[in-house]
């Protein structure tokens, strides 16, 4: 059992979670995950270690209520518990220790992003970061990211930072010098965006990607992804991969497969209403 | 009390009793347990069957040499509680693998009354004894002895760490188990359907190890939580059982198509995280008609989960012919009779999807009997031209496990052989001092009771081990 310690919303559907877990907290590193299941017969579902507090104990969560289990967990209240927590899992970041590095967080991505904007800025790195969100409200931890470098805010409506996508300011971003690496993580049409952007400038770019995953440990296939052909387990092997070389279609594709169990379970207005019996 | 003993004769007039299971129209659609277990009648006149040879070839080809005519004897005699704390004293786990072990290439296929007819029913008697035992638990309490003082790790909770907690804890020693999922089991949870190993059983046996002591931690993830040589530092003695988790994919196209799954997503899914049940969280696609390529049991469960939730048609693809199926013997009669087809000499060469990438089917190709290969057993050859669909809406790929590296790809000390499994010397003992390893992860895919051999020695070599080492 892991005990919540605090909770804060972040934007509409964003909550932040710091949870009890020592172990992980003392040896995480940035870029891994854990694979959580909120109580008795819950689905096991990963989320990224946006942070943590060693000395506490507590890892944080930040999680985007999209579904059952996330709005689940999401309504949980500091003193309750969730049951499962396993990790730290995947690899750690491919990190630079010196030079510019920009880091592009598109929604809960920024999540994603904030560690290792973190981790680049502790190792003496030049960090920019650029994150995007439909408006003011949904625009998450951007003073976090500002003690880690600069900071572009974009909204859609233009209601705060720049408006338009996050790939408009990293246009911009890439033609104002020189850049090392680029860490992008977000939907899958920003990532595809962001290494279409950067490939044919040669900058590397790293991007977080979300397959489905059951066990996280290599053991049941389901987050496969093809990279340069490849199929490889996103929980083992990445989940991040070099986006220059990823199979965004097939990824985009794969993540649809539960999606008529996903509305059903949505559209039915009893919270506690479960997925399972639809056909596809 | 006990009956007049039988003369030989008269024993063997005694034919085969047979096991009572649940009709198989009614089974089709339910996840209850397909064999209903030996009433006592039938198994105390199945247990007068066995001949008590004086060199009882059965013990041989149990791989634990369970000493079969002494519970036999004791349940023919109706001394159910010492029957049971023999077979116990051999068997740790025997309501598994009375359920499970193939018995048809192992115990049974040795005794002597298989060469003119029939053999004891081993198998089906060990779970009838073993069920026994589990509903009078006061008849075979749970040993222990005093705290030696000494710590031992073990990694996975499968029948190869069971079985080395059960012997370690019982010599007094502080063992705890680490388990990557959130329930302790392995194969036993996630794998093997409810239909043919009750969770329940598993469950028991592990309160059986927590009342003796043990300690299981589930969520923790050896090569990443902690990894080996941490471990190695806060324990005396370290015992991997991890099991053979890394999925086998059948490499042909159309392999990330929706629809495709492993048979270890698709039974986790259904077993582990119960997307059998309708008001699961955990979702799992109800296909129309889904082929499941492959002939082992891993594929039969999976072929017989399929029908199970729902699918009209359910094909086996397999290369070879029924003969040559790894699978239990008892497995396949009952997939037949629950009307599973069989695709046999057909190899998949394509898997055809829609435009929506949604699987729709399996182009495959008849396959011949040729040469024997290395195996010994006559390889496949495709028949050209011969090239034929299937349709179908899923495709469960159940090509077997490899050894998964996460934990030895952190470990680099552990020497592995040329397929990724921990090379061990005949005690269990790795390339690493004090670290011993046993169960699939040596093996490759393998048995229930292999691993469970492989933690009874294991067992026995840290024992050794810690006395050496004794400060
Ligand atoms: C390595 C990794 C790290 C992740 N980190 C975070 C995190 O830090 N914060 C966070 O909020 N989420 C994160 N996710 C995504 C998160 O796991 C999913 O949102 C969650 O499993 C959805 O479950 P649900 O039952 O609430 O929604 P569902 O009912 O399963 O899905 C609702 C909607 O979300 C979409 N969806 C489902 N699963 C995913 C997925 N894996 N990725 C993208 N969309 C999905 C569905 O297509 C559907 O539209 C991460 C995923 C991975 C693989
Ligand atoms: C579907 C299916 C059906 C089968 N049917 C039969 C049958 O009828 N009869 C038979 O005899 N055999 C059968 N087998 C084979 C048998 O189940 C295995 O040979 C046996 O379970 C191996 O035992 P084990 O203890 O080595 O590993 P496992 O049972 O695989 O257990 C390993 C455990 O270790 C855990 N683990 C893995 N990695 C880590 C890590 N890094 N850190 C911590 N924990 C970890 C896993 O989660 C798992 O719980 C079947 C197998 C399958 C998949
Ligand atoms: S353990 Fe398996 S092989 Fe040995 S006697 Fe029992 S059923 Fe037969
Ligand atoms: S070989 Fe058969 S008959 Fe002989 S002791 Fe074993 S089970 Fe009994
Ligand atoms: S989640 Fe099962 S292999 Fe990655």
């Amino acid at each position: 059992m892991h005990l919540i310690t605090a909770k804060t919303r972040l934007s509409p559907n964003v909550t932040r979670l710091d949870v009890q877990a020592p172990r992980i907290a003392e040896i995480r590193r940035a870029g891994q995950f854990v694979i959580v299941r909120r109580g008795e017969g819950a689905e096991r579902i990963p989320l990224t270690i946006a942070d943590s507090d060693p000395a506490a104990g507590t890892i944080t969560l930040v999680i985007q209520a999209v579904g059952k289990s996330t709005r689940d967990l999401v309504a949980l209240e500091p003193g309750e518990a969730i049951r499962d927590i396993a990790g730290p899992l995947g690899h750690p970041t491919e990190l630079i220790t010196a030079g510019r590095a920009l880091c592009i967080g598109g929604g809960v991505g920024t999540a994603v992003v904030h560690p290792i904007a973190q981790a680049l800025a502790r190792a003496g790195v030049n960090v920019t970061s650029i994150v995007g969100g439909r408006s003011r409200e949904w625009v998450i931890l951007e003073a976090e990211l500002r003690r880690c470098g600069d900071v572009v805010v974009c909204t859609d409506d233009g209601s705060y930072g720049r408006k338009g996508f996050v790939t408009e300011a990293a246009t911009d971003y890439l033609k104002s010098g020189r850049c090392d690496i680029v860490y992008a993580v977000g939907p899958v049409p920003m990532m595809r965006a962001v290494a279409n952007l950067t490939r044919p400038l040669g900058v590397r770019t790293i991007v977080s990607l979300n397959p489905l995953m059951v066990d996280g440990t290599g053991m049941c296939g389901g987050c496969r992804v093809s990279v340069d052909g490849k199929a490889l387990f996103a929980c083992v092997d990445g989940p991040e991969f070099d986006g220059h070389r990823v199979d965004f279609d097939l990824l985009a594709e794969r993540q649809t497969t539960y999606r008529e169990f996903e509305q059903a379970a949505a559209a039915r207005p009893d919270h506690d209403c479960r997925i399972g019996l639809g056909q596809r | 009390m006990h009956p007049q003993r039988l003369t030989p004769k008269e024993r063997l007039q005694l034919s085969r009793q047979v096991m009572p299971a649940q009709d198989a129209a009614q089974r089709r659609a339910n996840f209850a347990e397909v064999n209903l277990g030996l009433p006592e009648t039938l198994a105390l006149i199945e247990a007068d069957r066995c001949l008590q040879c004086k060199n009882p070839r059965c013990m041989l080809g149990c791989p634990v040499n369970v000493n079969i005519p002494r519970f036999l004897e004791l349940l023919s005699q109706g001394r159910l509680p010492e029957a049971a704390r023999s077979l116990l004293h051999d068997n740790a786990l025997p309501a598994i693998t009375g359920r499970v072990c193939p018995q048809e290439i192992q115990c049974e296929c040795e005794c002597i009354r298989a060469k003119k007819g029939e053999s004891v029913a081993v198998g089906h008697l060990e779970r009838f004894v073993a069920d026994w035992a589990r509903a009078h638990p006061e008849a075979v309490p749970v040993l222990t002895a005093p705290p030696s003082g000494r710590r031992v790790a073990i990694v996975g909770s499968g029948p190869a760490g069971l079985t080395a907690a059960g012997e370690l804890a019982r010599n007094g020693h502080d063992v705890t188990v680490y388990e990557a999922l959130h329930r302790p089991g392995g194969v036993l949870v996630y794998g093997i359907p409810e239909f043919r190993l009750p969770k329940q059983i598993v469950d028991q046996e592990i309160d059986r190890l927590r009342q003796a002591g043990v300690k299981i931690e589930c969520n923790v993830v050896i090569g990443r939580t902690y990894t080996v040589p941490e471990l190695r530092a806060r324990f005396d003695a370290v015992f991997i059982a991890n099991g053979a988790g890394l999925p086998a994919f059948m490499n042909i196209p159309g392999e990330n198509l929706k629809g495709v799954y492993t048979a270890n997503e698709y039974l986790t899914r259904v077993n582990l995280m119960a997307a059998f049940a309708p008001d699961a969280d955990t979702p799992v696609l109800r296909p129309r008609c889904a082929v499941i390529v492959g002939g082992g049991n891993v594929a039969m469960d999976a072929a017989r989960t399929a029908r199970r939730l729902g699918a009209e048609r359910v094909v086996i693809a397999y290369r070879r012919t029924k003969a040559e199926m790894p699978a239990r013997v008892e497995e396949v009669h009952h997939a037949e009779e629950e009307g599973i087809d069989f695709e046999l000499l057909c190899a998949p060469l394509e898997i055809l999807g829609t435009d929506r990438k949604w699987v729709r089917g399996l182009r495959c190709v008849r396959m011949q009997l040729g040469e024997p290969d290395a195996s010994g057993r006559r390889r496949p050859v495709p028949i050209p031209d011969s090239e034929f669909v299937i349709e179908c809406d899923m495709v469960v790929s159940a090509l077997g496990t490899r050894a998964n590296p996460l934990l030895t790809a952190t470990c680099r000390d552990l020497k592995l052989n040329e397929r990724g499994n921990i090379e061990v010397d005949e005690n269990g003992l790795t390339s690493m001092p004090g670290v011993f390893a046993g169960g699939d992860i040596v093996r490759g895919a393998a048995t229930v009771i292999l691993a469970m051999g492989d933690g009874k020695r294991a067992a026995i070599a840290i024992e050794r081990y810690l006395l050496e080492t004794k400060a």
